[in-house]
């Protein structure tokens, strides 16, 4: 199959980008700067990031979508405001993961951002679970660009005036320069920013005007060192078909009013794990000294026995140290609790930490 | 002291008397990335030529680093150790791994020259 690009490629091109391949897109790693310099100017500024291979995938319906929506997701659609943005989960009947997934309420409908791996199957999955009652539209002409860390929201503001006004995981449709645009203020760094769904002939110059104002191109391999400091979950690595959303300590995404009927895909499990409990749950790890413990470390306790393993591990740039996280049988997975990582057939000492690893700085109350 | 010598996996070797001074190259360093994790051979080991002798990581996988030539580690370069990031600063300078005391020094004579090394280098990246 031949390798898809996103409307930047050029753009990417130009700006000295090492590619990889990504989801079946070709994309960038990292530019000439190097991940620790995209990744600390993401911190102190405003890095940009294409993220047009994921799945923007548009439903349109009214109080009857919400409904058939609510049978899905454990979410409280029917009380969430428009313009308001939900972290969620496609899971089957065991609660396993399909994808992970934000989905914000829009006047026509609702707009959901799934993962590039994920999206094609996402799609037949819906189709297959809403039949063809509601017109759904995964919008391969629109690109999508996140624009993220502390310097984004004056640089945004000034090229669509009004995106200052937007508290976190909220969104809104914005006119600038004759196209219609979806901003929501959301993000996976842990620093306020944004992201903007635009037309593909539109995203090279919008991008390119952000640069002149002072934002830069940031590649995979810093979103990946920002994502891990800040603690959220890569569809792939942390969370797949054998997780549940309890598994990977996420239980703050199912709305507490879905918890004593249940009624969506995988309630059962859910309400079973949350009130037992599951017996291995994701955490966050710091290595002792400098070492790294990639995917796939096997987690030892003192007496020489597995009790979990890493599912992603990394430098972190902000935290200045190795940081991984990782799951673990239940009883290990205390803040504080000592273990041991192979790595290289030796076993080095490692503590169980509180995630996020990086302070987080979104903007909450601004109306 | 003598030429500088370079491996197909992208090592740089110097001789003085018999104890060899070995590092990663500029070139090792770029493909890499940011270097953020360096471990050595332990002093008074003795490695084989070929043989791993130490590793590197980037911020995105850790790599083997290999040793050019055989003999016994007599010095190692712990200012590496403690901050990573100078390999990528000066790797064919300030930031070599570790020195080997030779046994046999005709197993220089297989590397590559400077000019080899470059060519070999620009092929194996494109």
């Amino acid at each position: 199959m031949e390798i898809k690009k996103t409307s930047l490629n050029k753009l990417h091109q130009s700006n000295n980008a090492k590619f990889v391949e990504f989801a079946g897109y070709e994309m960038p790693i990292q530019y000439s700067k190097g991940i620790i310099e995209e990744h600390k100017f993401t911190r102190s500024h405003s890095g940009i990031f294409d993220v047009s291979h994921m799945g923007q995938l548009f439903i349109y319906g009214d109080e009857s979508l919400t409904e058939e929506l609510e049978k899905i997701f454990p979410l409280d659609l029917k009380n969430l405001k428009q313009n308001c943005s939900k972290y969620s989960f496609l899971m089957n009947e065991d609660a396993g993961i399909y994808d992970d997934l934000i989905i914000t309420k829009i006047e026509e409908g609702y707009l959901i951002i799934l993962n590039a791996a994920c999206k094609d199957k996402d799609f037949e999955i819906l189709s297959n679970l809403l039949g063809s009652k509601f017109k759904m539209n995964l919008d391969n002409n629109r690109s999508l660009i996140a624009i993220q860390g502390p310097k984004s929201v004056e640089i945004l503001n000034s090229i669509i005036n009004g995106v200052d006004q937007l508290n976190f995981m909220t969104g809104n449709w914005f006119n600038s320069d004759n196209q219609k645009l979806f901003v929501t203020r959301s993000g996976y760094t842990g620093e306020d920013g944004f992201e903007i769904s635009i037309t593909n002939d539109k995203a090279e110059k919008f991008v390119e005007n952000l640069i002149e104002k002072g934002a830069k191109l940031i590649g995979l391999g810093a979103r990946d060192t920002l994502r891990l400091e800040a603690g959220l979950c890569l569809y792939g690595h942390e969370l797949d078909i054998n997780k549940t959303p309890v598994e990977a300590n996420l239980r703050w995404a199912i709305s507490k009013s879905r918890l004593s009927n249940g009624g969506f895909i995988g309630s059962k499990k859910i309400m079973n794990q949350m009130q037992d409990g599951a017996s291995q749950i994701r955490v966050g790890i710091k290595p002792e000294g400098r070492l790294i413990a990639r995917e796939k470390t096997k987690i030892f306790n003192d007496t020489d026995k597995q009790i979990g393993e890493i599912t992603s591990g990394t430098f972190g740039p902000s935290v200045n140290g190795p940081i991984a996280m990782g799951y673990v049988d239940k009883e290990f997975s205390k803040v504080d609790t000592k273990i041991l990582l192979e790595v290289r057939g030796k076993k080095h000492p490692a503590n169980v930490c509180a995630l996020p690893f990086y302070k987080k700085n979104y903007v909450k109350g601004v109306n | 002291m003598s030429e500088v010598k370079f491996s197909k996996e992208h090592e740089w070797i110097t001789l003085e008397g018999d104890v060899a001074t070995i590092g990663i190259t500029k070139h090792a360093t770029e493909m890499l990335g940011d270097i953020v994790f360096a471990e050595l051979p332990e002093k008074g080991s003795n490695v084989e030529k070929d043989g791993t002798a130490g590793v590197v990581e980037s911020t995105k996988a850790a790599s083997d680093v290999y040793t050019p030539v055989s003999g016994e580690v007599v010095d190692t370069n712990q200012a590496i150790v403690d901050d990573p990031s100078k390999i990528n600063e000066d790797p064919e300078g300030a930031a070599w791994f570790f020195k080997l005391k030779m046994k046999d020094q005709s197993e220089m004579d297989s590397l590559m020259n400077k000019e080899e090394y470059d060519k070999f280098a620009k092929e194996s990246a494109s």
